[in-house]
């Protein structure tokens, strides 16, 4: 017996190393047929790590102080520039950890749209999609908080108003939002309250809940673009007949998606780490000032949709609340997709023309309020997002409806099917076609 | 799927003309012609902050020493750059108390090491040059990209004066001009012409100065992405590719 061996018998007598590399990773039988919309789920893994590394540097030297230094500057602003100037390798950490939270709404969505369009989030999958939807709030409390601490322009106001939202609530309203600043303004008591919990509280309950995630997934197994559970057909020696094991083939395939995405990283990191105003915002350059409204108040894109519904209710029983309660629904209905969708087969392969046709209307209406959330609202926008917020929600609330019995004329197969040079042609198509859609809506709205 | 497609493209056709384009805000900016890689150009722009906006505006999170990055040595930064302090590792501040300034002012000045993140370049450029005479302002001027601004036109000996010309075009809507009626040591003027090259250069290579003070690292954030990308495109891509390749060969 070789001295590795030895010391793993060590190990594995006294805590389950093997047994478990082998349930999560060397004999976790994964579909065969899995595509393009897989690669997220390892990709959003992959940004974790990062923004947990590169968050634990910048830690090193960020200051949450609000207080001016000698030349008149928020310490905290100073200090991101100190990082982005003087720090060996600063500007490299900083704009990994702000490139890194976009993409991880990137990564997210697209993730979170593979369950959508194949039924990930059906029977018996259920609380791998919950706890999914737990990890998207506590990511979107995660980029909220932590888009504070540079204390710019839009930082400050941003906070603003998100936490006046709070204070619509009656009667608890006004003193919970006192009760979240910390203080009656936006200050340092809640520059310093936003960064323990961006740096620690939500960040633990992320690392927890992503394990649940995956224990629970591991648990009744992945689906795939067929919605066929492989499970259902065993070969001779008790695995699933159109599964392979997690590594090395999806390791080796996860290394490919990382490849991609590195590039798409990097090019963002090296090359154009504002996107535009996209990810940096311009205002944010500015440092707070609490005198100071900016003209226009844009949340980061990952929020415009949620933004966009919050800004198309109107206010009527003389408060603001209920844009609130639509916003915060238009989460939180997310989490109820596995009650909503009653029908009988996951894949969208399967399905008939009505979830299809809602699917295309929700999709429009994502990026729609997506767009218009970033820009100033006008009355023809303000018309338009509430066109597209009724969208929204007739997706969600109207699902039991429009899916009961909803079944395409091909009958979902016994075994899974792998891809096409025609299918992929027609997934191309379908992207440029939605990339081509958004640019001359966003241009002409 | 064509069915979704065709639904896709329905669905934008029916919203897209509801929607006429709407104008752009604000007045439009010139496209400042600027280089972060032109050192000397740096140089120049350097020179005129130092010596013109450094009275007033701080750009507190610049260092004297960082100016090496634009091709100047410690000893050239030090006897022709530094009038506030003698320390080359000290931040570019000034001794201007805020309430002074605000009370002079209007304003405090503000801090401009990250101005043109803030603002971008092509304002920087309109505004430095859209200073006009204006006699109903406390300074006596006003300026065409900043209405109403509290700081004077502190260029106007190398730019001349200026004047805002107010025209209704074919549309009917005000479009606002400026015209160069006195020159500056920095412009000319030839029969009723104005030549304004040289000043627009000076402030060119100002706006320069001004984009490579708000990120320093810029250049070289560049040139290590080439290298990054190289690595990524030529190595990590093609040996993640065959690896793939080469586990799935069995996997049909």
């Amino acid at each position: 017996m070789s001295k590795g061996q030895k010391l793993l018998n060590w190990v594995d007598d006294r805590f389950p190393l093997s047994s478990m590399m082998k349930e999560h990773v060397t004999e976790y039988y994964a579909p065969k047929n899995f595509n393009f919309w897989y690669f997220f789920g390892s990709l959003a893994m992959l940004v974790l790590v990062i923004q947990i590394v590169t968050g634990i540097f910048l830690t090193m030297n960020y200051k949450p102080d609000a207080s001016l230094n000698g030349a008149g500057i928020p310490v905290a602003f100073a200090s991101v520039e100190y990082i982005m100037r003087d720090v060996a390798g600063g500007w490299i950490i900083r704009y990994m950890h702000s490139t890194g939270a976009s993409l991880f709404f990137v990564v997210g969505y697209l993730h979170m749209f593979r369950g959508l369009i194949y039924g990930s989030y059906k029977q018996p999958r259920e609380l791998v999609w919950i706890f999914g939807t737990l990890i998207f709030l506590c990511l979107m409390g995660e980029a909220f908080m932590g888009y504070l601490l540079p204390w710019g322009q839009m930082s400050f106001w941003g906070a603003q108003v998100i936490v006046n939202l709070f204070s619509s609530i009656p009667v608890i309203g006004p003193d919970l939002s006192v009760f979240i600043r910390g203080d009656f303004v936006v200050g340092d008591a809640t520059l310093n309250r936003f960064f323990a919990l961006h740096v620690i509280a939500i960040p633990l309950i992320l690392l927890a809940l992503v394990v649940a995630h995956l224990i629970a997934l591991h648990e009744v197994g992945s689906n795939n673009p067929d919605g066929v559970e492989i499970k259902k057909l065993k070969g001779e020696d008790g695995k699933p007949l159109d599964g392979i094991p997690f590594h090395p083939y999806y390791t080796v395939k996860d290394i490919l998606g990382v490849a991609v995405f590195l590039i798409v990283f990097s090019a963002i990191v090296f090359f154009a780490p504002e996107m535009g105003g996209f990810f940096l915002e311009h205002p944010n350059f500015d440092q707070a000032d609490p005198l100071k409204t900016p003209p226009h108040i844009a949340p980061v894109w990952y929020f415009t949709p949620f933004y966009a519904i919050l800004r198309a209710v109107p206010s009527f029983a003389g408060t603001q609340v209920w844009g609130v309660l639509a916003m915060g629904a238009a989460v939180v209905l997310i989490a109820f997709l596995p009650w909503l969708d009653k029908s009988p087969v996951k894949s969208i392969r399967y399905r008939g023309p009505k979830f299809k046709f809602m699917l295309v209307l929700f999709i429009i209406a994502f990026i729609g309020l997506g767009i218009l959330g970033a820009a100033p609202s006008t009355n023809v926008r303000t018309v338009v997002a509430q066109l597209l917020s009724v969208i929204y929600f007739a997706f969600f609330l109207g699902m039991p409806f429009y899916t009961k019995n909803d079944v395409g004329s091909t009958p979902v197969p016994t075994r899974v099917t792998m891809s096409t040079p025609a299918r992929q042609v027609r997934f191309l198509v379908l992207v440029a076609v939605t990339v081509v859609a958004a640019t001359l809506f966003a241009k002409f709205i | 799927m064509n069915k979704t497609i065709r639904q896709l493209i329905a669905a934008f056709a029916l919203v897209l003309p509801a929607f006429g384009a709407l104008a752009s805000e604000g007045p439009a900016l010139e496209k400042a012609p600027i280089n972060v890689q032109d050192t000397e150009s740096l140089q120049r722009g350097a020179q005129v902050f130092v010596n013109y906006c450094l009275s007033c505006h701080s750009a507190s999170a610049m260092r004297y020493n960082r100016l090496t990055d634009i091709g100047l040595s410690e000893d050239q930064i030090k006897s022709n750059l530094m009038f506030a302090t003698d320390k080359i590792g000290e931040q570019m501040n000034v001794a201007m108390d805020k309430k002074d300034a605000k009370a002079w002012f209007g304003a405090t000045p503000p801090d401009l090491s990250v101005i043109a993140r803030s603002r971008g370049a092509d304002y920087l450029y309109g505004y430095l040059r859209g200073f006009y005479r204006d006699d109903t302002r406390p300074t006596g001027w006003n300026n065409l990209v900043f209405d109403k601004v509290g700081m004077p036109h502190i260029l106007w000996q190398w730019q001349g004066e200026q004047v805002l010309k107010t025209e209704k075009n074919a549309a009917g809507h005000e479009e606002h001009s400026l015209e160069l009626v006195k020159a500056g040591t920095l412009t000319k003027l030839e029969n009723g012409k104005a030549n304004t090259a040289e000043f627009d250069k000076r402030m060119a290579d100002l706006t320069n100065f001004l984009v490579y003070m708000a990120e320093p690292a810029q250049v070289k954030r560049q040139q290590i992405g080439y290298v990054v990308l190289m690595y990524l495109f030529l190595l990590l891509l093609p040996f993640a590719y065959f690896l793939k390749k080469a586990y799935w060969e069995d996997v049909h």
